[in-house]
């Protein structure tokens, strides 16, 4: 956009105004080149005709059905819907989490059903990082020590000062000793969102991240989400039923009675 | 990654947040008591083994009842090997007006020839100069040296003058270590040593005499080895030899016995403590269960999760199991206390196989009981972190135990070392587990189904013991199985110590009288007239042994029962009388008319005939000093031997056994103030022995409160492992029934209707596992006491009642102690702590 003021364009202003569009500019090619998927075109996430039901006292409940669903590296999608409509368990399906009952999921272009649950597991640590509505912070460890438990499960040699400079990041510094029982709600998923970047992974995936947490904090939670997201060019999934939120992602999913209603 | 490291750490918090504790005390627990009465079994084995040859006093002792051939003596002088005489039998001593009952051994040079006797002679102990001294001689002709017990007692010098029979020895060292005298039970009072050469002027060998002749054998292995064979085939009967191999078998039997018993006892707390851990680990799978998902989400393979919780468990063992050990060997110090008199030397420092036992009872228990279902935890879905709702199969499931079983059962026979002993327990605890599941699951059934309509409390209190059945079916059987364990030692303990305390009526005999000689029957009468006794009953007394039942040669061997095979290798006393005892009742055949006089008839008692075997017509031959005598059983007797009369297992009537060498017995009360009486009867007989019953009994019943005493102690553990498990099997439901209850209270219940609905839900499985447990303890109770320990059950009525109310209670005090905080706290905090 090019504005002038009085008929002439003021030097200082076009100087600003340049200098966003080459920002521009560069950004999204640095996010461009980031992905190297959509150089080969290739989704992060995809699952094709998804389906599952779960056999419940001889009744027959399908959750999902005829899922088909593209994701490309470096967006931000969220999965939207009732309660009930099946989001959780898309969730839980495309991380490798759940079994379908019928149809496949590509991670980063691998069959994950046809991987065994170890293999599976080993997938999710390197390329998946989780953020939950109940926090899933382990009791028995420190602040500090559960944003470690990651990068230890890799093999990381240098865990705990990779871990610290991501608590600072979340501006948890001050309670790096600090046992989940010690925090507070929000400081919790401070320290699950440390936890779910620490390793970098390409895609992180949130489920109802500010569930548990009050309006003020649930929405300083989301900032910090999208600002380490945007920062780590990951790839975000996110379930929620706050259109607020999923507003903010480049695309939204909607899932009525298990059917995928993609915008 | 270094999956020790993230073991440890999870391991700190989990100790900090308090999630092992009760592992920890069970284990702490188990341990203790297991290496309590280790630590004690080893010290008094090592001291066994270590002064072997000194507890013998020789290499080789050929033991007779009657004075040992010369054969014996020239063949081991001939073979180098050196001899020694020794001569043991118990007789009275007298110091003035006082006299005791002592053992007397009377010993020829070169006693003895293995171990130390060391004397001194201060009496006083003050002067450290006068320390004792190995014995290089034996107590020269004329003197004698005293045990400990006797000098304290007459309070002796050096110099003094004892009388022994007839002689008055010289009082010349004091014993104060001697071999074959380190340990044992009931001693016949103190010991005095004599020499040899004056046992004639003590008068005290006469016909009839119960003396052990003793013939000690040293010298190189090989010489004693070719001895050993030599006399083996020379052995006549009544003679027997004892090498260090068979060391005083009767004080291993009867600590045998003892450690058995302990060790029973001991083992209860590890089947208690089995229970806690299996029940702990059950809470800890389950409040782990979300920290498991978690780590599966973050990338972990299920193998490394079980090694992080092996490596977790692991150190946990170790250093709860050594914390046991320490425990066992505080523990241990208070048994030999308590067991001071049945020992009476010093015992070594244990070794180390009592800490290998322990840590390797205290591993196993917790490894079988707590990988089993450590192992589900590999198998946590990662969904877990979306659906909370998603939890393991298996976690209720007693099948998951059936390897902590088995090791348990292992541990159990191993420990018991009585394979019967240990299978019986094994058996009464499976049996028992698989009613109390169906029983169980059938009462609650039936319970809730009709006291539903109760409504109330009831209502509620019922539909959650039913909503949880398979963990409420765990929890009955767990308590059931501790309080059963409390109480089949209870039972077992009361009836032991009912049959031990034996209370006596006023005026029953408290003296006997033994080896009256035939010349003194009339002189005593004029002896007891003399000082206003009632003339009592004298019995003869005809030493013999059993050497065939209808023409059939009897021998230990052919006896599986101890006391048949004991009773079978002693002399008996044979008695004739016209008239049956009025304390005894014929139960088979007939007592003899005046026409059977002089007939080679037997009346047999009853429980004697039972052991050996003996039934009414049967021909009984005897040896009686190298005679044989042969007799028929006509009657079989019923003896009620808690009159303390004189009473014979055999008797035939008057006219058959006066031929061979008879002395008599007697026995009568002699009140308290007349004691002096006594001294004068030994002045007046030398050679009677007089047998202080009621210092007897006084003895017996001290040793039994010690054993007690030492059951009770070591019971200690069992209770605390019994207290562990309520705690536990309350605690393992702990979280669903404060969460629940934040929800009631939150919809608006008030506390005092939560309390009523848990006072309900625990009174309930409280009553029923009581139950059980009373049904479990009898039955238990009755086989082990009948087929086992040989004791007289009685049925206890109070057993169930105790059981039923100690379920009750137990069960509604812990569960109310864990559960009422909860009610202080907000709900909404309390579901954020635990949702």
């Amino acid at each position: 956009m090019v504005v002038f003021v009085g008929g002439e364009l003021e030097p200082t202003l076009l100087y600003v105004l340049l200098e966003i569009a080459t920002n521009r500019i560069l950004n999204t090619t640095k996010k461009f080149f980031m992905t190297d998927n959509l150089i080969m075109r290739q989704p992060i996430v995809q699952a094709i005709s998804l389906a599952k039901q779960v056999r419940n006292s001889e009744i027959q409940l399908t959750i999902l059905q005829d899922i088909n669903l593209d994701v490309n590296a470096g967006e931000a999608v969220s999965i939207v819907g009732a309660s009930g409509s099946g989001k959780s368990t898309l969730l839980g399906l495309l991380a490798g989490l759940d079994t379908p009952t019928s149809g496949k999921v590509y991670l980063n272009g691998k069959d994950i059903f046809a991987l065994n649950e170890d293999e599976r597991a080993e997938l999710r640590g390197s390329m998946l990082g989780f953020v939950f509505q109940s926090f899933q912070l382990l009791p028995m460890l420190t602040a500090v020590e559960n944003v470690m438990l990651p990068l230890e499960l890799a093999g990381t040699n240098n865990a705990h000062t990779v871990a610290l400079e991501l608590l600072e990041r979340v501006g948890l510094d001050m309670r790096l000793k600090h046992y989940p029982k010690q925090l507070s709600g929000g400081e919790q998923q401070r320290v699950a969102i440390a936890r779910a970047y620490v390793t970098s992974p390409k895609l992180l995936l949130a489920d109802e991240p500010t569930g548990n947490l009050d309006l003020a904090t649930g929405s300083q939670i989301i900032d910090l989400m999208f600002e380490l997201n945007r920062e780590r060019g990951a790839t975000l999934i996110l379930v929620t039923h706050d259109e607020a939120i999923s507003s903010r992602c480049t695309r939204q999913i909607h899932l009525v009675g298990g059917k995928l209603n993609a915008d | 990654m270094n999956f020790i490291k993230l073991s440890l750490r999870m391991l700190r918090r989990d100790l900090y947040a308090g999630e092992l504790y009760i592992l920890i005390v069970a284990l702490v627990v188990a341990v203790g008591g297991m290496t309590t009465v280790g630590f004690f079994a080893d010290r008094v084995q090592l001291a066994l083994s270590r002064q072997g040859d000194q507890l013998l006093g020789a290499d080789l002792i050929v033991v007779s009842d009657h004075p040992l051939s010369k054969h014996y003596t020239d063949k081991a002088i001939q073979l180098g090997l050196n001899t020694s005489t020794a001569l043991k039998f118990p007789s009275m001593v007298t110091k003035g007006d006082n006299s005791i009952l002592v053992g007397i051994k009377a010993v020829t040079t070169g006693y003895p020839l293995r171990g130390e006797l060391r004397i001194t002679n201060d009496f006083e102990g003050t002067s450290p100069l006068l320390r004792d001294r190995i014995a290089n001689t034996i107590p020269s002709p004329g003197s004698v040296w005293v045990g400990e017990k006797l000098a304290a007692r007459f309070s002796l010098k050096e110099g003094d003058k004892i009388d022994v029979g007839t002689a008055s020895l010289t009082v010349e060292s004091m014993i104060t270590q001697e071999p074959d005298y380190s340990i044992g039970f009931i001693n016949l009072g103190p010991r005095v040593l004599i020499n040899a050469i004056d046992l004639p002027a003590t008068g005290l060998i006469q016909q009839g005499s119960r003396i052990s002749y003793r013939l000690l054998v040293g010298g190189d292995a090989g010489s004693i080895q070719v001895f050993r064979n030599w006399i083996k085939a020379h052995l006549e009967l009544g003679e027997r030899i004892e090498g260090i191999r068979d060391a005083r078998p009767e004080i291993k039997a009867a600590l045998e016995r003892a450690e058995k018993f302990l060790n029973l006892a001991a083992m209860a707390s590890v089947v208690l403590a089995a229970a806690a851990v299996a029940l702990a680990t059950r809470r800890f799978i389950l409040r782990h269960l979300d920290g498991c998902a978690v780590m599966r989400c973050l990338g972990i393979r299920q193998a490394e999760i079980l090694y992080i919780y092996l490596y977790h468990f692991i150190i946990l063992g170790i250093v709860a199991s050594s914390l046991g050990c320490l425990l066992g060997l505080m523990g241990q110090e208070a048994l030999v206390f308590s067991l001071s008199t049945m020992v009476d030397v010093e015992l070594p420092w244990p070794s180390l196989f009592p800490v290998i036992h322990g840590l390797l009872t205290g591993m196993v228990l917790l490894l079988g009981f707590a990988i089993p279902p450590l192992l589900n935890l590999r198998s946590v879905p990662a969904l877990r972190v979306l659906r909370r709702d998603i939890g393991i199969s298996n976690t209720h499931s007693l099948t998951g135990y059936i390897l902590g079983l088995t090791v348990l059962s292992g541990l159990f026979l191993w420990k018991a070392g009585d394979v019967r002993l240990g299978s019986l327990v094994i058996i009464g605890f499976i049996v028992a587990i698989a009613i109390f599941s169906l029983l169980g699951y059938f009462l609650i059934k039936i319970l809730s189904s009709t006291c539903s309509k109760l409504g109330g409390s009831w209502n509620y209190g019922l539909a959650s013991i039913w909503r949880r059945a398979n963990t409420s079916i765990v929890q009955t059987v767990a308590l059931g199985l501790g309080l059963m364990a409390l109480l089949t030692l209870t039972l077992i303990r009361s009836d032991l110590l009912q049959n031990w305390h034996t209370s006596l009526p006023t005026n029953t005999p408290n003296r006997f009288l033994v080896n009256i000689q035939e010349d003194q029957l009339q002189p005593l009468k004029v002896f007891f007239s003399q000082h206003n006794i009632k003339q009592p009953e004298i019995h003869p007394m005809v030493r013999a042994r059993l050497t065939s039942i209808n023409d059939k040669i009897v021998s230990p061997e052919d006896y599986s029962n101890l006391r048949a095979k004991r009773l079978v290798k002693r002399e008996f006393n044979l008695s004739w009388a016209r008239e049956i005892n009025s304390d005894n009742q014929i139960v088979d055949g007939q007592w003899w008319q005046r026409k059977d006089m002089g007939e080679a008839v037997l009346s047999m008692e009853e429980g004697i005939a039972k052991t050996i075997g003996v039934r009414l017509g049967d021909t009984l031959t005897y040896d009686i000093a190298g005679n044989v005598f042969s007799a028929v059983v006509t009657s079989v007797r019923k003896v009620n031997w808690d009159s303390f009369r004189v009473n014979f297992f055999a008797v035939t009537p008057p006219g058959v056994l006066e031929k061979y060498p008879t002395s008599y017995i007697t026995s009568f009360y002699l009140p308290k103030n007349r004691i002096d009486i006594i001294d004068q009867l030994i002045i007046t007989f030398p050679n009677l022995l007089v047998i202080d019953v009621e210092a007897i009994i006084i003895q017996v019943q001290k040793v039994i409160e010690q054993v007690t005493k030492a059951v009770e102690f070591v019971f200690l553990f069992t209770l605390l492992a019994g207290l562990v498990v309520l705690y536990a099997a309350i605690i393992s439901t702990q979280d669903e029934r404060i969460y629940e209850a934040a929800i009631f209270r939150i919809l608006g219940a008030k506390r005092r209707q939560l309390i009523s609905a848990w006072v309900v839900e625990f009174a309930i499985l409280g009553g029923i596992a009581g139950l059980f447990a009373a049904m479990g303890a009898s039955s238990l109770g009755y086989v082990i006491g009948k087929y086992t320990l040989n004791l007289t059950y009685t049925f206890n009525l109070w057993i169930w009642f105790i059981g039923i109310f100690a379920g009750i209670t137990g069960a509604m005090i812990a569960g109310l102690m864990g559960t009422r905080g909860s009610l202080s706290s907000p709900p909404i905090l309390v579901l954020g702590k635990i949702g």
